[in-house]
């Protein structure tokens, strides 16, 4: 069997810039995304390289920053297509805040995603988080910040039953959170009986897109730091090197002494509880909650995550991908709709990309393979 | 003793992978109605021919292949075996657990037929026809996953000859022949009987020869008529089995033996035991009991099926053991609930023989993969020390001779020698107590090899107590300072000081067959 790279000093560093040049350099992440029993996986590229010319063009950084070149191209097109509605600073303004809640959610999707499992249900959950807020402020009187540990305790408690579903019993986490996720689904609807509610504390919208800051509203910037936040301990904690290592290699992780299983469900707590702290930034920014739309979440966030991977760290989950990809796939959608296209373009836009990103790694690594060291 | 036209006669067959023979001009004939063994160690080509009969390997040009006395042309297709009247039953069977008995007889005939509908009761009838031809008692619906490790292998050989005949109804021809590759391996001595009653009908009844491959000299005189030996790809002759005494078998599968070389005695025997291990019984392992001196090398063998190579995992708890107690250091260690995070705390490490799978994230950079078990080192309250942590790799890679010494690159890019070098540098920075190895240099070069038996050394020197699992007898030899030998899940035998040879080590593991008891059948 070829080895699937060739020796060289290269660019996987922690410092994105500082990459090093490589001739060669194949993506290969993200494959073999959405197949019963398969985990998600993503696989590093093979770093090669040549140092000094053309460092900065490099197909290793070239790959890295395909997706936020594409993205300024994207913007660049529809801002001279559209002048007068797309170049505008409101606009601009609207694109970043409309999507804080769809990138909070697609981070807590990322965990799961690393260490190998699927999380099926984690836009019920965050429609479960918005709606306890909803009918316990609105419907019972509870002031809103119990509403508001209550919707997240009830998503970490999604995220515990999933995560021992999977781990304790062995079930595999296609299965159990595509279940979960619509029971889960089923009590929203159950306790709104099927109703939108409106009318929680003004206070949370407020904080959420009522008020903004340079120009911006607030839930964009709790967007930027949950962003950050994961970036920091993706890149430069243990911990981070330890979710990389139980998704890719669950058998090498158990035998270096890694507490595969507890890591495992930890990350689909965490992931429960960011679900539920995007229900918070949902049920602000609508002023309440409806039981069906936080479903439409579910898709896109698979592509941003999927997206995400082949940017920045390609051929890993990480959160700087995911922020690039949300707001990419947004901000094609909205020049569209400007454009005068249908509704339905939001639908080609992320079926299309979820299904593009995961084809381009799988053909990437399949080049790849045929190379040898 | 065959004057009729053999059955299947191989001749002149060599076949090298990259410059070094792994076959050198062997024949092998087998006789219409024999039951033929063939026999060698790990590495003396019997896979290779197996594999040539069955169409896996092409071998090098000049050899030649008679089926039922027609010639035949070499290279065979994948397939072709079929055709030719030839079957064969692997040690994993290649049975489907889920799906039932009648659904596994009949899988290869189903995916052929080309009608639009199965008749499942005149399936069921012709399977419990066949299966009172060979006076078996099988539930046609049960699903394979509920019959015992016996019942398992005699359905597979019954389909293996099912197929035969089918191929001679459908060509015309009457030869056949029924190739066991290892198939007692797993199976209980009272089965190994009923597999062998099931042979002797076969060839009886004029079905097909057998060619029966196996470790286990007491089985392969107990059933075969000829035996054909191999020693490092070379024929060491055929003879036949009655006229045949064992150790004349013995002598043939591992050599001439040398005189002793008359080492001195290990001085280790002063001393103190470090990790002593005590009723650890699991798989096929039964009641082990041994100890490890500080700086001591032991090693662990047997044959296939002996249960030598699990030892090393439940030590590490990488598998859960029945039973068993480990006392290490000063403290005990129950094996029932022993846990690899346990055991690394404990300052444990184990090199597993899969290292794509259980020893590395191969699409990972080495420098990640050697890190991993010293992560908490470069811990701060403000994140990884990452430059320290990098640069630290470089150097381990360099202390260790990996070869490119380059933490970025991925760890699939490195050859089996320096991958295996780069778990070293994982697991040795730690300063281990206790190094437990399977198959250390499985598929490591030989200058590798050499330098890998120097660290381990070394690491023993420093004090550690190391134990290797391996069925290479050189390795052993070169390496070990003792050496258990295990048959049938048992400590059969013990060589130490200047007993500790390659060949004194084979015979041990030939002969120490003999001593086995018979096991208990278990479902499942």
């Amino acid at each position: 069997m070829a080895a699937d790279s060739e020796p060289g000093p290269a660019g996987d560093t922690t410092d994105a810039a500082a990459a090093a040049a490589a001739p060669a350099a194949l993506a290969a992440p993200a494959a073999g995304a959405v197949a019963v029993g398969q985990p998600p996986v993503a696989r590093d590229r093979s770093p090669v390289a040549t140092r000094g010319l053309g460092r900065l063009l490099s197909a290793n950084n070239v790959e890295r920053w395909a997706l936020v070149l594409v993205w300024i191209v994207v913007i660049a097109i529809f801002s001279i297509a559209e002048p007068s509605t797309y170049f505008q600073t409101s606009n601009f303004q609207t694109i970043f805040g409309s999507q804080a809640v769809l990138l909070m959610l697609s981070l807590g999707l990322m965990l799961p995603l690393t260490t190998g499992d699927f999380d099926l249900s984690i836009a019920s959950n965050l429609a479960l988080s918005s709606m306890l807020i909803a009918v316990l402020n609105v419907n019972d009187g509870v002031g809103i910040i119990p509403a508001m540990l209550a919707g997240v305790g009830a998503s970490t408690f999604l995220g515990i039953l999933n995560g021992g579903l999977v781990v304790l019993i062995g079930i595999d986490s296609f299965i159990v959170t595509l279940g979960t996720g619509t029971v889960a689904l089923g009590i929203v609807q159950w306790i709104s009986n099927d109703n939108d509610i409106t009318g929680t504390a003004s206070g949370l919208t407020s904080w959420t897109v009522g008020n903004s800051f340079l120009g911006f509203d607030l839930i964009f910037f709790y967007g930027i730091a949950a962003t950050l936040l994961l970036f920091y301990i993706f890149e430069f904690t243990p911990l981070g090197r330890r979710l990389l290592f139980v998704g890719r290699g669950r058998s090498v992780s158990r035998l270096s002494g890694l507490r595969v299983n507890r890591i495992r469900w930890g990350s689909f707590i965490v992931g429960g509880f960011i679900a539920g702290i995007a229900g918070i930034m949902y049920a602000g920014s609508l002023q309440g909650a409806d039981p069906a739309s936080a479903q439409t979440f579910l898709l896109p966030a698979f592509a941003a995550c999927f997206l995400g991977a082949t940017a920045i760290r390609p051929g890993r989950f990480n959160p700087i991908g995911t922020f690039i990809a949300v707001y990419f796939l947004v901000s094609g959608i909205t020049g569209l709709q400007l454009l005068g296209v249908q509704n339905f373009v939001q639908q080609l836009f992320y079926g299309g990309a979820l299904v593009i990103a995961v084809a381009l790694s799988t053909v990437a690594r399949r080049r790849g393979g045929t190379r040898s060291a | 003793m065959a004057p009729e036209v053999p059955v299947v006669a191989l001749r002149h067959i060599s076949k090298t992978f990259g410059g070094s023979k792994a076959l050198d001009d062997v024949d092998l004939v087998i006789a219409p109605g024999e039951v033929h063994g063939l026999l060698g160690e790990n590495g003396s080509g019997k896979s290779t021919m197996i594999k040539i009969l069955n169409g896996f390997h092409a071998p090098d040009p000049g050899g030649a292949l008679e089926v039922g006395g027609r010639a035949v042309a070499l290279p065979l297709v994948p397939g072709q075996f079929r055709d030719l009247g030839l079957s064969f039953v692997h040690q994993d069977l290649g049975l489907v657990p889920e799906l039932s008995v009648l659904e596994n007889l009949r899988v290869g005939e189903l995916i052929a037929q080309r009608g639009a509908w199965i008749s499942w009761r005149r399936e069921r009838r012709r399977a419990l026809e066949t299966f009172a031809r060979y006076d078996l008692d099988l539930d046609p619906g049960a699903p394979v996953s509920e019959l015992t490790a016996t019942e398992r292998a005699l359905l597979a050989i019954v389909r293996a000859v099912e197929d035969i005949r089918l191929a001679q109804a459908t060509h015309g021809t009457e030869h056949g022949l029924l190739i066991l590759d290892e198939p007692t391996v797993f199976l209980p001595r009272e089965g190994v009987d009923r597999l062998f009653r099931i042979i002797r009908e076969i060839v009886a009844s004029g079905y097909a020869s057998v060619l029966f491959v196996s470790h286990d000299l007491d089985e392969v005189c107990e059933v075969t008529n000829r035996v054909t030996v191999l020693r490092d790809g070379r024929l060491q002759g055929t003879v036949d089995t009655a006229g045949t005494s064992e150790s004349e078998l013995v002598e043939m599968i591992i050599g001439r033996r040398l005189e002793s070389l008359g080492l001195e005695a290990s001085e280790l025997t002063g001393h103190g035991v470090d990790v002593s291990v005590k009723g650890l019984s699991g798989g096929v392992v039964h009641d082990l009991e041994f100890d490890i001196r500080r700086g001591e090398i032991v090693g662990v063998t047997g044959l296939m099926g002996s249960g030598f190579d699990d030892v090393p995992y439940y030590l590490f708890g990488a598998r859960s053991a029945r039973a068993g107690l480990l006392t290490a250091f000063g403290m005990a260690f129950d094996l029932t609930a022993m846990t690899p995070h346990r055991a690394v705390s404990n300052g444990f490490v184990l090199l597993p023989a899969d290292r794509q799978r259980d020893a590395s994230v191969p699409s990972l950079p080495i420098g990640e993969n050697v890190m991993l078990a010293v992560l908490h080192r470069y811990r701060t309250p403000w994140g990884l020390r990452t430059r320290p942590m990098r640069r630290r790799a470089q150097e381990l890679l360099h202390g260790f001779d990996v070869r490119p010494a380059d933490p970025q690159l991925s760890y699939e890019s490195l050859s089996g020698g320096n991958q295996q070098k780069a778990l070293l540098a994982k697991w040795l920075q730690t300063e281990p107590r206790a190094i437990f190895l399977h198959e250390p240099t499985q598929g490591v070069d030989v200058g590798a090899r050499a330098q890998i038996f120097k660290m381990l050394g070394e690491a023993a020197r420093g004090g550690a107590c190391v134990l290797v699992a391996s069925s290479d007898n050189e390795q052993l030899a070169a390496i070990c300072d003792r050496v258990l030998v295990l048959a049938r899940g048992r400590l059969a035998a013990e060589i130490s000081g200047g007993e500790v040879t390659k060949e004194r080590i084979g015979e041990q593991v030939y002969n120490s067959v003999t001593l086995r008891e018979s096991t208990t059948e278990v479902a499942g």
